[in-house]
């Protein structure tokens, strides 16, 4: 194939060089500025800043943080899309709609909403102090905000997923004696996974660069609740660009791995579908 | 948004046999309840605390929030960047779904991840980029000194940032809308004698528009409502780098509540309002969203 397919549509070479041209000045250009920006710094310099003891907490606080509130995700994105795909009841379609708010919504306003929730005498955290359980100010709180943020992912992605799985089959397997458990774990499971793994992987690729909800519930104390973005942010204030550099050219490497899972994800379940012969 | 169970699904699944209709209304009941429990703990509980705060000393005092000279230049600078930052936008995300949606080509798949890299980066360094190229010690900073241009710290800064967060809206919207629909009208337009912009005008934004009127509106919440990306570019000068969200955390962290969830509320507000048009535009046109 040469560059480009025939065809006799016009503009192609206008938009395909305008929309190359706005990526390459708004996105790629200032993104290899951070790439030889972190070229700069000696190769020690640069090992001191990302395996620094505040750095390493970090990473731990956001990625162990953003895990579990990606597995809270999965689980309850799975319920709330199952619920609102299989069952019908008042109000379903308002919820529907619903699902798409936090990303729709401010972060900083998600932020604050939730602290003012629960903080210890907010509506929620002033029944859960007398147990001692704080979640504004710990790391629950990080965890509750990125969970916020990352539930339309996983709802939205295993939705059209669960719409997919051929009910017929489902009516088969039990008229030949499967129980319940049996065709959601043999039938439907398999049909819905890539989509989950899609979701939940959205989920957590976004959890790990969030900021704007986690800053107002997180307390942001050094080694303790202080996220990586923060971390940059921080680094900036005090003028160490560098510094600041070398941390978020590790998180964009993680994008980048995060981006790449996603589309294989998204391959392998195109696959299994056409293999479905569907 | 995904479509719920039809009614002819529903009358299949009430006049099943054998099916233990005791253990399915529990299993039903339970997910309902836990999927309703969570969203209510999670969504609706702070949705409604940012309008009961904003409203708990009055609708004088709320009112009154929105008179602070700040809250009018914050509210200000939001309109403005989004005045720039979406109409760009939405030029870009037209130019790439045509490039994308109308032709084949080699790198296609590469490009279109490109156009989404920005969603997976963290805000932090959307901003992060343009303090380097455009700051006091940024590759550029030196020169714009000594032509005593500001980026950082300015509103070209602020828009920049927020040209980059809100960069792919429009075009994921309109590239799987237009790859959907396919050629055939446009190919017919041209046979027949249209131009480019004749057939793009009168056969192409006629199918697209509803599309294209949901990207618009999310491109448009997105960019009022960005706060890393803009946060790490604006310097925080009250009352002139400030935009919105960055206006609730200095009210919100001086301790003014009535002041930060009233501003808060308005964003809230643009989400609904956003939530709302997606839902009418997918009514509208039955398609659903190919994500």
């Amino acid at each position: 194939m040469s560059f480009r397919a025939p065809s006799i549509l016009p503009g192609f070479g206008i938009t395909l060089g305008f929309s190359t041209f706005f990526l390459s000045a708004i996105v790629l250009i200032p993104l290899a500025a951070l790439i030889a920006k972190t070229g700069t710094m000696g190769w020690g310099d640069f090992v001191s800043t990302i395996f620094d003891a505040r750095a390493i907490a970090s990473y731990r606080l956001t990625f162990g943080a953003s895990l579990l509130a990606a597995t809270l995700n999965g689980v309850f994105g799975f319920i709330i899309a199952w619920t609102l795909v299989r069952y019908e009841f008042p109000g379903r379609k308002i919820i529907d709609a619903l699902i798409d708010m936090p990303f729709a919504l401010p972060t900083a306003v998600s932020g604050i909403a939730l602290t003012a929730v629960f903080a210890h005498n907010g509506w929620f955290g002033q029944y859960l102090a007398p147990f001692g359980i704080k979640v504004a100010y710990t790391w629950i709180g990080i965890v509750v905000a990125l969970t916020l943020i990352g539930l339309p992912f996983v709802v939205r992605s295993v939705q059209p997923a669960l719409q997919e799985v051929q009910r017929d089959l489902e009516d088969a397997a039990e008229t030949l004696g499967a129980g319940r458990f049996y065709i959601f774990r043999r039938i439907i499971f398999p049909t819905v996974m890539p989509a989950l793994l899609t979701g939940f992987t959205m989920a957590f690729a976004r959890a790990i660069g969030e900021y704007g909800s986690v800053i107002f519930i997180a307390g942001n104390l050094p080694m303790k609740t202080e996220i990586t973005p923060l971390l940059i942010v921080i680094k900036l204030e005090q003028f160490d660009y560098a510094g600041a550099a070398a941390l978020g050219f590790m998180m964009l490497v993680i994008s980048f791995i995060m981006l790449l899972s996603i589309n294989l994800l998204q391959a392998w379940g195109r696959r299994r579908h056409v293999a479905a012969g569907r | 948004m995904a479509s719920g169970p039809t009614k002819e699904m529903l009358a299949e699944l009430a006049s099943r046999p054998g099916r233990d209709t005791i253990v399915s209304t529990f299993i039903k009941a339970v997910f309902i309840g836990l999927s309703l429990l969570f969203l209510a703990a999670l969504l609706f509980a702070p949705l409604v605390t940012v309008f009961v705060t904003a409203l708990e000393k009055g609708y004088e005092m709320y009112f009154e929030s929105f008179r602070d000279s700040d809250t009018i230049a914050a509210i200000r600078l939001t309109l403005i960047t989004a005045a720039i930052v979406v109409p760009v936008n939405t030029v870009f995300g037209i130019a790439a779904a045509w490039a994308i949606g109308k032709f084949e080509f080699r790198g296609k798949s590469m490009l279109i991840t490109l156009i989404d890299l920005p969603i997976a980066v963290s805000p932090v360094i959307s901003g992060l980029i343009y303090v380097l190229l455009f700051g006091a010690q940024g590759w550029f900073g030196i020169w714009l000194q000594e032509h005593d241009i500001s980026i950082i710290y300015a509103l070209p800064g602020i828009v920049l940032a927020t040209m980059f967060v809100t960069f792919p809206y429009v075009a994921r919207e309109l590239i799987p809308l237009m790859q959907q629909l396919g050629n055939d009208e446009e190919e017919a337009a041209i046979t027949m004698g249209a131009g480019g912009l004749m057939t793009f005008f009168h056969v192409t934004l006629p199918k697209i528009r509803w599309g294209l009127v949901y990207g618009v509106i999310l491109c448009n919440a997105r960019a009022m409502g960005e706060f890393g990306a803009v946060s790490v570019v604006s310097g925080h000068i009250r009352g002139m780098t400030t935009t919105m969200p960055l206006h609730v955390e200095i009210l919100y962290n001086e301790y003014n509540f009535v002041g930060a969830f009233a501003v808060a509320s308005l964003l809230t507000l643009l989400a609904v309002v956003t939530l709302i048009v997606k839902t009418l535009v997918e009514w509208r046109t039955g398609y659903t969203r190919t994500k």
